[in-house]
């Protein structure tokens, strides 16, 4: 398990070394130039900008120097915790992003559990009763479920929302230490929203996998010892038929985390999809870049701690 | 080394020319109708994808004839009236949206938009992604590391953060739209690929061609493409859906294609801040298009991964959204 481990760990080093220089060279290497961008402002205007103004500012940003200068020195800030000074704010980053960065993960926390709960009973079930009605009709489910736009799905909860009970998700934030209640009121519907797309997909993980191992001679061996059913089922079968459905939970967050971004804005939510918006609005490339660092980083992790786990559970892993 | 090749060209000729023989004399090449009725049956569900796919190209071809409106246009009705969301009716079969233009005409040229996308992300894309990972699998040790690399790291970031990010650098347009979905988004194909190429490249008919002296590029492009082909045709069927889903996304945000521009994402905009409750019709229908077309796409991509590449029954291609 050790050795296992350790090669885990080490790859995942360069991962994220990788992950930064393709954050840093997305928006430093575009045609163009961003420092003429950001004086542009939204509306592409060149005329208005001098050369004078444009100087000025490539030097303050540190522009005029080479590139893997400015890809050193942005790491190295970067590796002492200086996420750089907003562009448009004019205060630290990081400031603006630590409340909004737990907001947002709170979200997706909330709905990758809620998928989990209700995807894997789905996908179970599913599979145990396969080819029968109650498969087709989870199968439809996670179909439609998956081509649902998440943005029109939100649109949707919040017409019928207003339109049979005239109830409106309270706008306003409270975290969980103030008003948890309150805090719930929020979160829930952008939670689930999410959650359902995640769902479906998560299903049909569950169902395939399941699929898979109720062929294995060990189930077979313990239907022969006289074990009920159920105990087959949810003892031998499910738990190795959740490993693979782990590993797909963690791309999953990953692209879950896309999906907040979108739920953000239509439920009004204060995190870091509506800053990330607001940040493409303004060109405020030093926030954008952090918050594209943050969730790279967040999600090379998660999958660095999922890989582990996985090697502790099925010890196959470790001897490939 | 020409001599070579022309004796490896000329061996893969005969051996060619028997298959192709072979191939005459079956049924399905025959009679393509029939091998797409065959389909159906084997696959109503794939069959109705297949349907809805077809009806989105036809919607998108007609467009200027099928719609009653221009769908920029502004309308004016008598006494210079501009008709501000006005309900379904006969006059407007899906309603007008909020400054007065005919929502039906801007679905219709909608369908236009999201294949426009779809295709040009696709061709684009899954093309240039199929290839690097081909070559990457192919060539395996160094050149594969790095790109494994490469592709961990793009996916650590979910493609729709990479995108706006890229739609912010590049500004909105229509054409910047597919730039950014191309880089952003399609990087998965890599694996999918790579993992097929793994395989295809230990099968006897690869050996066979190698040690006839055939050089890389030549199994690369005769040998080792054609096998991945069915691997491609499944993915460029998925990713056009999710292309088009992802134009809707980014016009939502107001990042996508510039707002007269009639896209279905776009057209949801304004039901997002509000409006909804007001007039549901405006925020209903451009989803529902949206919806059909991508679920069309999904059971179609189902049934062809069914039909052509039974054994990745279960996982869909590096989805991720």
């Amino acid at each position: 398990m050790g050795k296992y481990a350790i090669r885990r760990t080490l790859l995942f080093i360069p991962t994220l070394l990788v992950a930064t220089i393709l954050v840093f060279t997305l928006f430093w290497i575009v045609p163009g130039d961003p420092a003429l961008a950001i004086l542009a402002g939204g509306e592409g205007d060149t005329g208005s900008v001098s050369p004078e103004q444009l100087r000025q500012l490539r030097q303050s940003l540190g522009l005029d120097r080479p590139i893997y200068v400015q890809y050193a020195s942005w790491l190295a800030n970067v590796l002492h915790g200086d996420l750089g000074t907003s562009l448009w704010y004019k205060t630290p980053v990081w400031h603006q992003l630590k409340d909004r960065f737990l907001v947002t993960m709170e979200l997706a926390v909330m709905a990758i559990v809620l998928a989990v709960c209700a995807a894997v009973p789905l996908g179970v079930t599913s599979a145990v009763k396969q080819d029968t009605g109650l498969d087709y009709l989870s199968r439809i489910f996670s179909s439609i479920g998956i081509a649902l736009p998440t943005f029109w799905l939100g649109i949707l909860i919040v017409y019928f929302l207003a339109y049979f009970f005239e109830w409106l998700p309270p706008l306003g934030y409270a975290t969980v230490w103030d008003d948890p209640l309150l805090n719930l009121q929020q979160l829930i519907l952008p939670a689930l929203t999410l959650a359902f797309n995640d769902l479906a997909f998560t299903a049909r993980v569950t169902r395939s996998s399941m699929l898979e191992v109720m062929r294995e001679d060990y189930l077979r061996t313990a239907r022969a010892k006289g074990l009920k059913e159920l105990r087959v089922v949810g003892r031998h079968a499910l738990k190795n038929a959740l490993l693979p459905v782990l590993t797909v939970s963690g791309y999953q967050f990953a692209r879950l985390l896309g999906g907040v971004i979108i739920v953000e804005s239509i439920f009004v939510v204060p995190g870091m999809g509506t800053l990330l918006i607001d940040s493409i609005i303004h060109r405020d490339f030093i926030v954008l870049q952090a918050i594209v660092l943050l969730i790279a980083a967040v999600v090379l992790i998660l999958n660095l701690m999922i890989d582990l786990t996985y090697g502790v559970l099925d010890p196959r892993v470790r001897y490939q | 080394m020409r001599r070579q090749d022309e004796l490896t060209a000329a061996r893969e000729a005969a051996a060619e020319n028997a298959i192709l023989e072979m191939r005459l004399a079956s049924p399905a090449l025959a009679a393509p109708w029939r091998a797409v009725a065959r389909f159906a049956r084997r696959k109503p569900l794939g069959a109705v994808g297949g349907l809805i796919v077809l009806a989105l190209v036809v919607t998108a071809l007609l467009a200027p004839v099928i719609s009653p409106y221009d769908p920029r246009q502004i309308i004016r009705e008598d006494h210079d009236r501009v008709p501000v969301y006005v309900a379904p009716g006969s006059a407007y079969p899906m309603g007008t949206d909020h400054v007065g233009r005919d929502i039906v005409s801007r679905v219709i040229h909608g369908a236009r938009i999201s294949l426009y996308v779809g295709l040009g992300a696709v061709v684009i894309g899954v093309t240039a992604w199929f290839v690097v990972g081909v070559v990457a699998a192919y060539a395996g040790r160094a050149v594969d590391l790095v790109v494994q690399r490469v592709v961990d790291a793009m996916m650590a970031v979910p493609g729709l953060i990479i995108v706006l990010a890229i739609m912010a650098v590049l500004g909105s347009s229509l054409n910047n739209v597919i730039i950014a979905i191309v880089i952003g988004m399609l990087a998965p194909v890599v694996r999918t690929v790579r993992s097929q190429v793994l395989s295809v490249k230990e099968q006897e008919y690869v050996v066979a061609a190698r040690a006839i002296g055939a050089r890389s590029a030549r199994i690369i492009v005769r040998h080792i493409m054609p096998n991945c082909l069915a691997i491609y045709l499944i993915l460029a069927t998925y990713y056009l859906g999710f292309a088009i889903i992802l134009e809707a996304s980014l016009s939502f945000l107001g990042v996508g294609v510039p707002p007269d521009v009639p896209s279905w994402g776009g057209m949801l905009t304004a039901a997002a801040q509000g409006h909804i409750t007001k007039a549901p019709w405006a925020g209903i229908f451009p989803g529902l298009a949206i919806f059909i077309v991508v679920l069309g796409f999904n059971l179609l991509g189902d049934a062809l991964r069914d039909v052509l590449e039974p054994r990745l029954r279960g996982a869909r291609p590096g989805l991720t959204r």
